[in-house]
């Protein structure tokens, strides 16, 4: 038993007439796990579905619903304390898809706020938030040095009334990562939304999101993420037939073509992606490469209880999510200081 | 998981996994004659807070769909009360088909009475005892409202009893209806009832509310009316999802708080309570 059971509810809702009761009961557990329970629910959406589990699907897309207009209205609250410093203002992430209406936002679950404005504005930027009632939570001296010296976005604000996060970024990844994506590039070619917010090219959401996941993390809610990825590559696939192209070509020159490549091949694997057949010089393998199978077992890591398993596995991503984001002596700095914080605070 | 039960509690199907043998034995025993959802809705796991303390110095940790991340272990001979603590989280942090009120909820002649307070209001015991005296128990911790038609939906898992209310209850109730007694819980002795039978038989039955209480043990006798401006604002904070369910929680709280008359009570003893709520149910209610 693994998470498979998820991708195949979510590629082929019709085959979920086949499940046992048992199966659903783990296919709702595991969806709830990988926090897909809302784009199954919509996947679902019109079958004939054992009572139970249409009750729980109803109830899903009503969360998602939810969801979608509370990260609206923050995306708006956001613009409106950003407003007078006329910066661009790009949506990233679960906000983005549902503000510019994309099938990725369908269903989707969607948590903190995340922006991203030119590094050159980011500390009005953040003094405007301030100013507009978001307050800072990391009160710790170090971690808040630690992310404004390493990282990719400031410490993560939250608003005293409205109680949600927000997170300013001024680049894709963090500047200790090998790739080093052109924020400013990115924030040239963004689309206006025509409400004084924007996101991303297609290129580069799709550029984004496989960078969130191989450059920098541990493949916690992977499945989340390449259904993202697939949803998006089919839609820009059917508006543009060079959409794959260009994507390779803006991933190379922002140094993530691999990680690009490998999401194309991890989610035509799972989710069917259609990647068209180019014939020219060069060609988009869906081969899986023997690295790719590792990625696999990690993604597929949940039992029929939505217990994480595999734990050596896990755990090995996990190293490798510190060795991405920080050169080795930085890494050794980073943990010495946080142990010796935590034996202090004992 | 190896040791496991699905129970039906109303309207929500549960499924609870332990890693142990003895929680699940507990939970099934207090549990007779409740049904056995075949989908269930949410999922329940008592696991070892590390592996290690699978066998030395049992501890679990309670997990499942919905966690909270700093929620503190129980020792294994609180079981029973994970397995409770682990349900309550499912529906506090997952439920969204129903507005979730803190509350607990009767029925006598097709009507819902609801009881809602702060912990240690003595809601549980009142609910309790009214359960055992001409009352239909629909719940001591949560009342389900629809979101539609504004019926409370019953949740009338075992009443989970605290400190002096099981001896209280004790003369009220056969022994075989009782759990174990777990002492020195976080909560201090606990002992868990199990419902009436017609409880468990009627537990899909909806009723409208016509009656809200918010009791409070310790004081003399009194009662107040309330403005419905107090009443909605004690119950956003008696639910759970009031707020994550935006504007359908609203309409069906605002619907709760214009229809149902509202008072606050306060009592002393057990037997005065009981004519008191006996005395609204028939001016305000009946």
């Amino acid at each position: 038993m693994s998470a498979r059971l998820l991708v195949t509810a979510l590629v082929d809702p019709g085959s979920t007439i086949a499940l046992s009761s048992a199966q659903w009961t783990a296919l709702i557990a595991i969806a709830r796990a990988e926090q897909l329970i809302g784009s199954l629910a919509y996947r679902l959406d019109g079958l004939a579905l054992p009572e139970p589990v249409e009750n729980i699907m109803a109830a899903a897309r009503a969360s998602a619903e939810q969801q979608r207009l509370r990260a609206l209205w923050e995306a708006e609250m956001a613009r409106r304390a950003l407003a007078p410093l006329a910066v661009p203002v790009v949506l990233l992430k679960g906000t983005a898809f549902v503000a510019a209406g994309l099938d990725a936002g369908v269903g989707r679950s969607i948590g903190d706020l995340d922006i991203l404005v030119p590094r050159a504005r980011i500390d009005e930027a953040e003094a405007a938030l301030l100013g507009a009632g978001w307050e800072r939570i990391k009160a710790d001296a170090y971690d808040d040095a630690y992310y404004r010296r390493w990282m990719h976005e400031l410490p993560p604000l939250i608003h005293v009334e409205r109680d949600r996060m927000i997170d300013v970024h001024h680049t894709i990844l963090p500047p200790t990562a090998r790739p080093k994506p052109d924020a400013a590039r990115m924030i040239a070619e963004r689309i206006e939304l025509g409400n004084g917010l924007a996101i991303l090219s297609p290129a580069d959401i799709v550029i984004h999101a496989a960078a969130h996941l191989f450059a920098d993390g541990d493949l916690a809610g992977g499945l989340r993420n390449l259904w993202d990825i697939d949803r998006l590559c089919r839609e820009f696939g059917e508006r543009d037939e060079g959409s794959y192209l260009r994507l390779v070509e803006e991933a190379y020159a922002a140094k993530l073509g691999p990680h690009v490549l490998r999401a194309l091949r991890l989610t035509h694997h799972l989710y069917a992606t259609p990647v068209p057949a180019y014939h020219q010089a060069f060609r988009l393998a869906v081969e899986l490469t023997p690295s790719d199978r590792l990625f696999l077992h990690r993604l597929l890591a949940r039992d029929a209880w939505g217990r994480p398993i595999r734990s050596v596995t896990r755990f090995g991503f996990y190293v490798r999510s510190h060795a991405l984001r920080m050169p080795p002596h930085l890494l050794a700095r980073h943990l010495a200081i946080k142990w010796w914080k935590s034996r202090r605070s004992a | 998981m190896r040791h496991n039960l699905a129970l039906q509690v109303g309207d929500v199907g549960f499924r609870v996994g332990s890693a142990w043998r003895a929680p699940i034995a507990a939970l099934r025993a207090l549990y007779a004659g409740y049904p056995e959802p075949a989908i269930a809705e949410f999922t329940v796991r008592l696991e070892p807070e590390r592996p290690l303390r699978r066998w030395v110095r049992p501890s679990i940790a309670i997990a499942g769909d919905y966690t909270l991340p700093e929620a503190a272990p129980l020792a294994l001979a609180h079981g029973l009360l994970a397995a409770e603590m682990g349900m309550n989280l499912q529906m506090a942090l997952g439920h969204r088909r129903h507005l979730l009120l803190h509350a607990a909820a009767l029925e006598r002649d097709g009507k819902a009475l609801l009881l809602s307070g702060v912990s240690g209001a003595g809601k549980s015991t009142l609910a309790a005892l009214l359960g055992e005296r001409g009352w239909r128990f629909m719940g001591d911790e949560f009342a389900l409202i629809d979101l539609t038609d504004g019926r409370a939906h019953a949740f009338p898992r075992a009443v989970s009893l605290k400190n002096e209310s099981v001896a209280v209850m004790a003369r009220e109730a056969k022994p075989d209806r009782f759990g174990p007694e777990l002492r020195n819980t976080p909560k201090g002795t606990i002992r868990h009832l199990r419902p009436r039978g017609d409880a468990i038989a009627r537990m899909r039955e909806p009723a409208p509310p016509a009656l809200l209480l918010f009791p409070r043990f310790g004081e003399t006798e009194a009662v107040r009316l309330l403005g419905s401006a107090e009443v909605f604002v004690r119950l956003t904070q008696a639910s759970t999802n009031y707020v994550a369910l935006g504007e359908p929680g609203f309409a069906a709280l605002s619907r709760l708080v214009r229809g149902v008359p509202a008072r606050a009570i306060d009592y002393s003893d057990t037997k005065s309570a009981i004519a008191l709520v006996e005395r609204l149910w028939r001016e305000l209610a009946a």
